[in-house]
């Protein structure tokens, strides 16, 4: 990972304090800009990416030397015009693409940071990334957008700063982690920690990998991201490279050899104490709570016009969830449009090529840019 | 179209929050926005048509009027729109009741059944009327419930609705409905346009 020192930071001088009540100092922030800022600084789009995404949203990630996670949405004439609009994209903290995480050495030790990484939420994800606004001199951004987890930071971002966004589009996302949401990042946690190669999250420093518990929470998480019909339609029970089964444990399946593949390919990108505390702060939100259990109450001092979207197959954060905040919004008369995108290709829909969903993206973004 | 378009932005007062219920495509919402200062929203449950007003620049949410008009606070419209809907409703009388509910004030415009193509046409024909603003047949029509002027008429006296204006609309003419002149605008009119409150 020698390429990992030519990724752009910036060095936070200003204290944050975090939710647990560590306070934190000249941490980095990784991230990346595609178009061109133009004089009046009103054409910022700040991107939030989802769990295991990075700043690299479009071209071909540096690192990984894949297209970057949302190329279908981002780039050139894309639904996020990058010839009209200055996307920006930054690493969480927690994550492990250069911004300040666990994989971090800590320079008293010169160690490892590890499990000694503060745990942190979504609420100091965001306020972390708002320091790329003073860098950019942006004094309110035309746009925030995410799905996911993304669409969660985009929740807390108009909570912590009303008036820095023009129009905000939540896709896919909740406002409040359900059980089941946590259940299904535990089994992952589980998994991880269950490999014997963890060492209490202190790999990194012995040499050691814990892959295989990486690669199971990847697997189970990935089925979360599909929807039943998608999978059966892709994979069915067709054999892989045979004609019979083997009366083995063997990849006799498809649909196994396929998770295995994105299983490994995963452990070779991705750090898996950053999974444990990602998956945490996604676990911690909920916005609902943050205002005694009334949501409206988050958006009350913001002007900011919405747009959200759901996915009728995505069973990980479905159309109730989203519609949640619809409500909550109009419950007190907020600018919210809202449409749930019909496609079987689950949770994943927003990252993939959904033409429903990518021209009604630009559609909004245009249209609100242009009533500017 | 146009025409009735017209005669609903006469009815709407400048500076006011208005909701079109099962705004379509966004042609009426267009039609408003363009023509009068007014902070308008939509409701459709076709995703097509959300779809189609999003590219316009609306500002509309996918959902069905029967169900998700209740996340929207008592009054916080001041008038809500119901254009040529009402009939395609399986229970129009909780949503009028809504609508009221969520509007200060309400515009109900009916295709109205009364008027005398659609009664010639059952008389002669025997068969299910088919006119220009009822084009489909009884088997495939979403018009479950429908109403002439005079039903609607009463159903508002009954339930102690303010009529504010009532309207009728044929031939690009619009004229006043009154108590004295039902019957004959019952007959001769294609369109009924009301403008109530509770």
């Amino acid at each position: 990972m020698n390429s990992i020192n030519q990724i752009k930071k910036i060095i936070v001088d200003k204290p944050l304090k975090l939710d647990c009540g560590k306070i934190i100092n000249n941490f980095p922030i990784a991230y990346e800009t595609y178009g061109a800022l133009n004089e009046k600084k009103d054409n910022a789009i700040l991107v939030f990416h989802a769990l295991t995404g990075d700043q690299f949203v479009s071209g071909v990630n540096p690192i990984t030397k894949k297209d970057g996670w949302w190329s279908y949405a981002i780039g050139p004439d894309k639904a996020i015009d990058t010839n009209k609009y200055f996307v920006i994209c930054s690493n969480v903290i927690g994550g492990c693409m250069g911004s300040y995480g666990p994989s971090n050495i800590d320079p008293t030790t010169n160690k490892i940071l590890g499990t000694t990484f503060p745990v942190i939420t979504i609420n100091d994800m965001v306020n972390a990334q708002y320091n790329l606004l003073d860098f950019f001199k942006i004094d309110k951004l035309f746009c925030v957008v995410g799905g996911s987890m993304g669409g969660m930071q985009v929740l807390q971002f108009i909570n912590n700063f009303p008036d820095k966004a023009k129009i905000a589009i939540p896709i896919a996302c909740t406002a409040s982690h359900s059980a089941q949401n946590i259940a299904f990042n535990e089994l992952g946690r589980q998994s991880i920690m269950a490999d014997t190669n963890w060492l209490n999250g202190n790999y990194s420093n012995e040499n050691s990998n814990p892959d295989k518990g990486l690669s199971v929470a990847r697997m189970a998480a990935h089925i979360t991201y599909l929807s039943k019909k998608g999978l059966q339609e892709k994979f069915g029970r067709k054999l892989q490279k045979r004609d019979n089964l083997q009366f083995s444990f063997d990849a006799d399946f498809q649909i196994e050899s396929y998770l295995r593949h994105q299983g490994s390919v995963f452990v070779d990108r991705f750090d898996a104490n950053s999974y444990l505390y990602i998956t945490r702060a996604m676990d911690y939100f909920d916005l609902i709570k943050q205002h005694d259990g009334n949501l409206s109450k988050a958006f009350i001092q913001s002007k900011t016009k919405f747009f959200i979207i759901s996915f009728t197959s995505d069973w990980l954060y479905p159309t109730s969830e989203n519609k949640d905040i619809v409500i909550a919004l109009n419950a007190i008369g907020a600018d919210v449009g809202f449409v749930e995108i019909e496609s079987d290709k689950g949770h994943d829909s927003f990252l993939l090529n959904v033409p429903e969903f990518l021209g009604t993206l630009k559609n909004f973004i245009n249209t609100s840019y242009s009533t500017n | 179209m146009k025409e009735e378009f017209r005669i609903i932005a006469d009815l709407v007062e400048i500076n006011t929050r208005v909701l079109d219920v099962g705004c379509g495509d966004g042609v009426l919402m267009e039609f408003l926005k363009n023509n009068k200062k007014i902070n308008i929203r939509g409701i459709e449950i076709s995703k097509d048509n959300v779809q189609k007003c999003v590219s316009k620049g609306l500002t509309v949410i996918e959902g069905d009027a029967e169900k998700d008009l209740t996340q929207f606070p008592d009054r916080s419209f001041d008038f809500v729109i119901l254009s040529q809907t009402l009939q395609a409703f399986l229970n129009p009388e909780i949503v009028i009741n809504e609508l009221l509910r969520v509007g200060k004030k309400a515009i109900v415009t009916i295709p109205n059944f009364g008027f005398w193509k659609v009664r010639l046409h059952l008389l002669i024909k025997g068969t299910m009327p088919i006119t220009k603003k009822l084009p489909d047949e009884w088997y495939n029509t979403p018009n479950l419930h429908m109403c002439t002027i005079k039903d609607f008429f009463n159903f508002c006296n009954t339930r102690k609705i303010k009529l504010d204006k009532s309207l009728s609309f044929h031939n690009k003419k619009t004229s006043l409905i009154k108590a004295n002149n039902l019957n004959i605008k019952n007959l001769s009119a294609e369109l009924g346009i009301f403008l109530i409150e509770k």
